[in-house]
């Protein structure tokens, strides 16, 4: 066994490389540029991408620029996540039919098109390892899930910018790629703007193999300086979450700090972080029925454990305050979720601090949280 | 090998009789097509489809010696378990399961076993008693101990004098009287100490409100039953069942998957916790 190759893809063969991968089947989802925001969306050409834009993220706050070169992946994620793809928002279950011996089930199997992801991102990768986890791993893998997933090419792509609220470094999930991904590019803007491209899986391979004039071995320069985007973007990542080996263990002795009442204060319950998290998974399953009352349907949806409804039982919602539900939220993704899947539940991609309309920190409260305890005031007892 | 059917989608059960227990329970009969047996253990649940109207987690209250025969008590409470309570004798209902991790019935053989239970908490409890007096000699001495709101609110009168008489101690209690009752008025963790168990040998088995089973555990633990074998049955919003919507999530448990039985040892730390 020879070592996977390691390529050289000019800018301008970009659009032979999305040839070969759709002449192979796929159907290319990729970020495009859509309302202000980078989002992920069908991209046939390379000229769908956003070309010379980045973005600006903080708590609280997204905004696109300009860059000064004309790079196509330079931004960090935005408010789509591959979850969009893999664990729908709203899916169909089965319907039913009122029959004369009760009712009739009809359930279509899972489907899913071939579709290829184009600028996967380390976090993202880990995030879909995450998801495998929690929606294959356990007693009754989703199939709807399963489905997509094993009809999915991942093409990930090594981050040359931190976002203002990345952390992944810190998670130890990027911003390099260390697996996962059928092929994973390496955005070089200079001396000439071109892809170093790393082939990781048998797919990935076929991908390649159709080009129609194969690219060359990257030189050694080039790998070098692949290796030193990754390096810079994490050594200008400026948020990390402390400490994160004792973080699981120690915010289970947390349920009474005062911290939480304080953040309770900020949080809208808007339930905005769930939904862009890579992660999160809570569906609610629902019944609808038509006006004959004879046709019956159930439908998945994505839930949030922000919603009061989410822990409805007779009596009454199990929490009622906004001071539970955050509560609920951050332990679960940093603590419980190790318990409940052995693996932590956040990736660092910083998307809920972005997307938080009051820009909540979720590495601020955990150091909140963790933080020793402060004298009393007044001093000694 | 065949795949497992899709845990997700409910299949047919024909509701055979129903019967009217309490002001607000019924107890119905099931069977599935062609009367194939549904194999449960103690303490597990079904997903319940009144069609077109919603779907709830209802214990399991049957025989398990009688797969084929599926009992479930219900309490109409809200508008699914109303409209399964008021399912006819003929009327269909959609049913997925049996779901979840259900009473240490197994564990329990060589010991004795205590069984204390408060108003519909007896229904899941139910398996456990008929599978003990199935195989009697298997375990040591038994007792249920019941607490009801007022007599009329008990379930299964009919059965209490037989499982008495078949080898289980039977005690009972109201929180209200009416002039008929005899028997003790007041919470169920005041007849503990009437059980007779040893509590160092003795796997305990609870099921009722919250409140009741916190108090009920902290009694048996200050009276030397072993927090690893007191046993809680909690209840939770359950959705999927299977361990993919995370609703029934409790702390670092999902109680469809982990759960609805835990032991004392595994909740103690938990059910302080206000709001979890």
């Amino acid at each position: 066994m020879t070592a996977p190759p390691t390529l050289r893809l000019a800018r301008a063969d970009l659009d032979a490389l999305l040839d070969a991968v759709r002449a192979d089947g796929w159907t290319v989802l990729g970020p495009t540029v859509r309302e202000e925001a980078i989002v992920y969306d069908r991209v046939d050409r390379a000229a769908d991408l956003p070309a010379g834009w980045t973005d600006v993220q903080a708590p609280g706050r997204y905004r696109l620029e300009r860059r000064a070169d004309e790079a196509l992946f330079g931004y960090a994620v935005g408010p789509h996540s591959w979850k969009r793809a893999l664990h729908p928002a709203d899916v169909r279950l089965w319907r039913a039919s009122r029959t004369a011996d009760g009712f009739a089930v009809d359930d279509a199997p899972p489907a899913a098109e071939r579709t290829a992801f184009l600028g996967v991102r380390a976090c993202e990768l880990a995030a879909i390892a995450i998801q495998d986890r929690v929606l294959l791993d356990g007693p009754y893998p989703d199939p709807i899930y399963r489905a997509r997933r094993e009809a999915t090419l991942l093409i990930a792509v090594q981050c040359g910018t931190a976002g203002g609220t990345c952390f992944c470094a810190s998670m130890n999930t990027g911003p390099g790629v260390t697996g996962g991904a059928d092929l994973t590019l390496t955005e070089l803007l200079e001396p000439a703007h071109a892809f170093v491209v790393e082939v990781g899986s048998p797919r990935g391979a076929a991908i390649v193999a159709r080009l129609a004039s194969p690219p060359p071995p990257a030189t050694e320069p080039e790998r070098a300086a692949a290796g030193a985007v990754v390096a810079r973007t994490a050594a200008s990542m400026g948020r990390t979450l402390d400490d994160p080996a004792r973080v699981p263990a120690a915010l289970q002795e947390t349920y009474d700090h005062p911290r939480w009442d304080d953040v309770a204060q900020r949080c809208l319950t808007c339930a905005n972080c769930t939904m862009v998290c890579p992660t999160c998974f809570c569906t609610q399953v629902s019944d609808t029925t038509d006006l004959t009352g004879d046709h019956a349907e159930r439908w998945r949806r994505w839930d949030s454990c922000f919603t009061l409804e989410f822990t409805h039982v007779h009596g009454g919602s199990v929490r009622q305050t906004a001071r539970s539900r955050y509560r609920q939220w951050l332990t679960h993704k940093l603590s419980t979720w190790h318990d409940q899947f052995g693996t932590s539940g956040c990736v660092g991609c910083g998307r809920c601090i972005t997307w938080c309309p009051v820009g909540i920190d979720i590495t601020e409260e955990v150091r909140a949280l963790l933080a020793p305890a402060a004298p009393a005031p007044g001093g000694a007892q | 090998m065949a795949l497992a059917p899709d845990p997700m989608l409910p299949r047919r059960a024909r509701v055979l009789a129903s019967r009217q227990d309490t002001r607000d329970t019924w107890t119905l009969e099931l069977e599935l097509d062609g009367a194939a047996p549904l194999p449960f253990a103690p303490g597990q649940f079904n997903m319940l489809w009144p069609f077109g109207v919603g779907e709830a987690p209802i214990s399991i209250c049957g025989d398990p010696a009688e797969p084929a025969r599926i009992v479930h008590t219900v309490r109409a409470v809200g508008a699914v378990s109303q409209a399964i309570a008021a399912a006819a004798p003929g009327a269909v209902l959609g049913l997925r399961g049996p779901f979840g991790h259900g009473w240490p019935t197994v564990q329990a053989i060589g010991h004795d076993v205590l069984i204390v239970a408060g108003g519909i908490g007896l229904a899941p409890l139910r398996p456990v008693i008929l599978e003990l007096l199935a195989h009697r000699g298997q375990y040591g001495r038994a007792a249920l101990l019941y607490g009801a709101r007022t007599p009329a609110d008990a379930l299964y009168g009919h059965e209490l004098d037989a499982w008495r008489a078949r080898g289980l101690q039977v005690l009972t209690t109201v929180d209200v009287a009416d002039r008929a009752w005899t028997g003790a008025v007041g919470v169920v963790t005041r007849l503990i100490p009437r059980a007779e168990v040893d509590p160092a040998r003795t796997v305990a088995m609870v099921c009722g409100p919250d409140v009741m089973m916190r108090f009920t555990a902290q009694e048996l633990t200050a009276r030397g039953f072993p927090a690893a074998r007191v046993h809680l049955s909690l209840e939770r919003n359950m959705r999927c069942a299977v361990a993919l919507c995370g609703h029934c999530q409790y702390g670092p448990t999902l109680l469809c998957r982990d759960g609805p039985v835990l032991t004392w040892e595994r909740l103690r730390p938990l059910t302080s916790v206000r709001e979890l």
